[in-house]
């Protein structure tokens, strides 16, 4: 029993592990909805340009999450559910591959010597593309292993996370620039910075607890 | 409803027709909102009747015409058009009307007619796109009176042997094959013959991204990405994209409108 009543008891790494399954089969439903709509004419009359687009939205949706986790885990006090966070990091990774790959197809026909036009000149390819970069070494890096390997390095090469987050929103954010149409890329932008601004206070707090020693 | 009109074999492109679904559900029309398919949903808001086209401006004869009057002031020709978008898709499409020149003849633009303006539509209550503000509204278009007076210029009020429907831009609206289709306005209630190049709604907006011409040219990209190739729309997940065509096809008849102009600079 834990003597400090009002606090909750603390989920084991195994409790948060039980609900892994569904957390996957969640993240998975943006795949889902895509079948669902390709099949009962849904994707309208430019499912390439939906499904591009779709894929970018949800992998913004996904690093959003991922960074909500630690967040989260302070706010309702279970440490334990940092193991929900490689799962949801790596499913922005799975639609950001899916991004990529919907434009090297429909927007650039598989051709190396285009897309690489494409991302020397345009900005917010550009952009996009800085952002991908490191997000396949937080990827690749993402194991146990990798983490045992790395050491102390891990957590400081993983806080690019913030970098990809926001060029990310940068490049949503250029993307719309032609419509003028900022509403979703600013609510991304608002979204990040209050994850961010969350992490910042806590910095802030912990610094001062210790002063106060 | 129906709209009659005779095939004319002379403005016929045999390639293949884009679904009326396609063409009816997929709009540019932001007074209706910025995604494809709030035109379709929206616009069913829009009062089309009465309508009237008010034509002023430098003519010996303005008037304004009843959009019943339009109808009948010609014979309704159908042609199919291919419509390349500066986003880089396109559709082939059946549309109805005539010449934009048989109006024009009619109203008798004097010498200084330089320019012609047209004004699409304002209907706040049925049009929740004018909240966006990102178009100073009414939507203007324009042309170069020798690009209005060209035949291939064509105005409409049908597509697939039917009235247009709103989203489309009903009941009247520009068809310029050899352009970007943003040139082409909808539901025009105006039409400004003027001495001075207007500024049109997206030269307004982002002049170093969209220009006056707008004329479709695979060599000229715009900022943002190419616009050498295009998607054709209804061609399915795996059909590749296909080279866009200098004036989109129609450099025969239109080629000679810009002789010695630097088509990179007047983009």
């Amino acid at each position: 029993m834990s003597t400090s009543g009002a606090m909750p008891a603390k989920w084991s790494a195994k409790q948060v592990g039980r609900i892994k399954p569904l957390v996957f089969l969640i993240a998975l439903y943006p795949v889902l909805r895509w079948v669902w709509l390709g099949f009962s004419g849904g994707l309208g009359a430019n499912p390439p340009e939906f499904l591009i687009r779709s894929s970018g939205i949800w992998a913004l949706v996904a690093l959003c999450l991922t960074l909500a986790i630690t967040p989260l885990r302070r706010l309702i006090q279970q440490p334990a559910v940092v193991r929900l966070r490689r799962m949801l990091g790596l499913f922005a990774f799975f639609y950001t591959v899916l991004h990529l790959l919907g434009w090297a197809l429909w927007e650039r026909g598989w051709s190396l010597a285009s897309m690489w036009d494409d991302v020397v000149q345009r900005t917010f390819i550009t952009v996009g593309m800085v952002a991908f970069v490191p997000m396949v070494a937080l990827a690749v890096t993402s194991t146990q292993g990798w983490m045992r390997r790395l050491g102390r390095y891990w957590q400081t090469l993983h806080r690019s996370v913030y970098v990809i987050a926001g060029l990310s929103v940068w490049h949503f954010w250029l993307v719309r620039a032609g419509k003028n149409d900022f509403f979703e890329p600013y609510a991304y932008g608002v979204v990040l910075v209050v994850l961010l601004l969350f992490r910042l206070v806590y910095v802030v707090r912990q610094r001062g607890a210790h002063g106060r020693q | 409803a129906p709209l009659p009109a005779t095939p004319n074999p002379e403005y016929w492109l045999s390639s293949r027709q884009t679904s009326e679904k396609d063409i009816t559900s997929y709009n540019n029309f932001y007074e209706f909102g910025t995604g494809k398919t709030d035109p379709m949903r929206h616009a069913g808001a829009m009062q089309t009747r009465p309508w009237t086209v008010a034509i002023e401006g430098e003519v010996a004869k303005p008037r304004t015409f009843d959009i019943d009057d339009l109808l009948k002031l010609a014979s309704l020709e159908e042609r199919i058009y291919r419509l390349r978008c500066v986003e880089a898709w396109s559709m082939v499409i059946p549309w109805s009307g005539y010449s934009l020149a048989t109006l024009l003849k009619q109203v008798e633009p004097t010498s200084k007619a330089k320019y012609v303006e047209f004004v699409t539509a304002v209907q706040p209550e049925a049009m929740p796109g004018l909240n966006d503000r990102i178009i100073d509204w009414p939507y203007v278009e324009g042309l170069r009176i020798d690009e209005a007076m060209h035949p291939l210029t064509m105005l409409v009020f049908g597509v697939y042997g039917k009235m247009l429907p709103n989203q489309n831009g009903a009941p009247v609206r520009m068809a310029i094959p050899w352009k970007y289709g943003f040139k082409s306005g909808k539901s025009i209630v105006k039409i400004r013959l003027r001495e001075t190049m207007p500024v049109t709604s997206w030269v307004g907006i982002a002049p170093n991204e969209y220009g006056f011409y707008a004329n479709v040219n695979p060599a000229v990209p715009h900022p943002r990405w190419s616009q050498a190739t295009e998607r054709r729309i209804g061609d399915g997940f795996f059909a590749p994209r296909v080279d866009t065509l200098m004036y989109n096809g129609y450099a025969d008849q239109v080629a000679s409108l810009y002789a010695g102009m630097d088509l990179a600079k007047n983009y």
